[in-house]
């Protein structure tokens, strides 16, 4: 037998494998179709302070492996979140869950932060300073190893679950970034976000998204996720959950090589609303395959010999 | 909503790049008319919705125009092939809301899926009438079928070169007690201000997954975001802001 069992910040999760925000809801869609609770846990939809709708459609456009999405952290706010969305989801998954919190300013993340943290269910939070899709916040934050480091401060200051720091890979110097999160006190850091992007109609020779750009994810990017990943392994040493065009139980496995404790999928459940459930299912074989016995013993095992 | 392996068991031409697909295999999550399936393509990565056409207990139709790659490759698809799908997504069209004399408003494409509405609602012993805009005589598809089933049935092309010329909008008769309309936003908006009488709109997005999970068809509604693949694609004349 062999074990998927991996820790993240002290709370153990059955296996790495995690829905990522934005892919997945708030899981009842899922849920319809299978038992949830196979999960590692699940990164729910980003939460900000007010309710947004987003951005105008179209908002989604497809690419040569992989799409581009415009959303634009279509929320229903903080306080709806609690009242509402998490009774309904713990209803269908009953593991710790890891809150995704988006912003516009520090003490809006800070405020959601704060806010989620009294959430029993919540057990981390993962802080989104990675939005290329919203204008005057999200990204920028993540783009200046200071404004990184000013909202995770700001964030542990008003918290007490573990805090993953959400990365953007649109920056020179990831481990710049990484480096400066860990050193205001981040629990861990959650990498990649979608790669800023843009696709243009023929016909009307306009941009596709009516945000003209939007955030490019699925299989194209996973190689740029395991370089990303590789090179933030080897500036910090606190957990680290890698995403970025997972699709496989094989590519899970990768991304824990480079350096992942655990690893989200996104895209992937979008086109195959059973993607975690199926790479969950076939982990057990992979490992196998490759003569793993427990998936803690290969983390970061690129770097070693 | 349920995945699952459909085979293509007939493929013919209907109008100019307009195509008709016959696919068997379980149709059993398919519970309104007016609801939609996302089908998986090779070469493509988002699956590509398409409304279903009409159905029976072991097989769905299809109709759709070669707009860009993945109608493109659906049109490519051979009998005997198989395809990927997610079927009976979406709300479809409420039949207990649509009266006793439902006026069915299609343009262009959009009339494909007011055709299995007007055989659920002949099933259910109401009297639809349809008006079916097309551009030209040449893209007119589905009108015999509509006489077949006994439906009243007044075509309009744009260009006038068959029916009455003009849009769907100068060919409404006087009495009906709803509408349902499907086909182009303009045509759509266009009929809910001309019709007195309440309505429903089939609207149509890009969309990243199909079932509610990604938020990229929202729409805005008079109560509130509403997800055009999940909370739709029908919404009733009144819930719009238009």
């Amino acid at each position: 037998m062999v074990s998927t069992q991996v820790e993240l910040s002290g709370i153990r999760l059955d296996n790495p494998v995690i829905p990522s925000s934005g892919t997945f809801g708030y899981g009842y869609e899922f849920a319809e179709l299978y038992d949830i609770n196979c999960l590692g846990t699940l990164s729910f939809k980003g939460t900000t302070v007010e309710p947004r709708f987003g951005n105008p459609t179209p908002r989604i456009a497809d690419a040569p492996a992989g799409m581009l999405n415009a959303v634009g952290l279509q929320n229903p706010g903080v306080e709806r979140v609690i009242a509402e969305e998490l009774p309904r989801l713990r209803s269908v998954f009953h593991k710790p869950i890891m809150a995704n919190v988006g912003g516009f300013s520090v003490e809006d993340y800070a405020r959601t932060c704060a806010l989620l943290d009294k959430e029993e269910q919540i057990g981390w939070l993962e802080v989104n300073i990675s939005c290329p899709n919203v204008h005057g916040g999200g990204m920028s934050f993540g783009t200046s190893p200071e404004m990184a480091a000013e909202v995770t401060r700001a964030v542990k200051s008003v918290t007490t679950k573990p805090v993953y720091m959400k990365l953007s890979p649109n920056v020179t110097d990831i481990a710049a970034i990484a480096r400066a999160c860990e050193g205001a006190g981040a629990d861990g850091i959650s990498l990649i976000n979608t790669l800023l992007a843009m696709r243009l109609n023929l016909n009307t020779r306009r941009p596709v998204l009516a945000n003209q750009t939007g955030g490019l994810s699925g299989p194209a990017i996973f190689p740029v996720a395991v370089r990303m990943v590789y090179q933030v392994y080897e500036a910090v040493g606190i957990p680290i959950i890698g995403m970025g065009g997972v699709s496989s139980a094989e590519d899970v496995i990768e991304l824990m090589l480079a350096g992942a404790t655990a690893v989200q999928v996104g895209a992937a459940n979008l086109v195959n609303p059973f993607a975690c459930r199926d790479i969950i299912a076939a982990l057990p074989r992979v490992m196998e395959q490759y003569g793993i016995q427990d998936l803690n013993e290969i983390i970061g095992g690129a770097h070693h010999g | 909503m349920k995945q699952g392996l459909y085979t293509l068991c007939q493929r013919r031409a209907l109008a100019r790049g307009v195509w008709e697909l016959r696919l068997s295999g379980d149709t059993a999550s398919i519970t309104a008319p007016g609801q939609f399936v996302n089908i998986q393509l090779d070469g493509c990565f988002l699956r590509r919705p398409i409304s279903v056409c009409h159905w029976d207990k072991d097989s769905l139709t299809l109709v759709f125009k070669v707009v860009g790659k993945g109608t493109a490759a659906l049109a490519e698809l051979r009998e005997g092939q198989t395809l990927d799908l997610l079927c009976g997504l979406g709300n479809g069209f409420d039949l207990s809301r649509c009266g006793q004399r439902p006026l069915l408003v299609g343009g262009g494409l959009g009339v494909a899926p007011l055709y299995g509405l007007a055989k659920a609602l002949l099933a259910e012993g109401k009297k639809p009438a349809a008006v079916l805009g097309f551009n030209s005589k040449d893209d007119i598809f589905y009108e015999e079928e509509f006489r077949a089933l006994g439906v009243d049935t007044v075509i309009t092309t744009v260009d006038g070169s068959a029916g009455v010329k003009g849009f769907v909008t100068d060919a409404l008769p006087e009495q009906y007690d709803v509408f349902c309309a499907c086909g182009p936003l303009p045509m759509m908006k266009a009929v809910c201000a001309a019709a007195p009488t309440p309505g429903f709109v089939s609207l149509e997005e890009r969309m990243g997954c199909g079932f509610g999970a990604c938020m990229g068809c929202s729409c805005e509604t008079k109560a509130g975001s509403k997800r055009i693949c999940r909370d739709g694609p029908v919404f009733a004349k009144e819930e719009l802001l238009w």
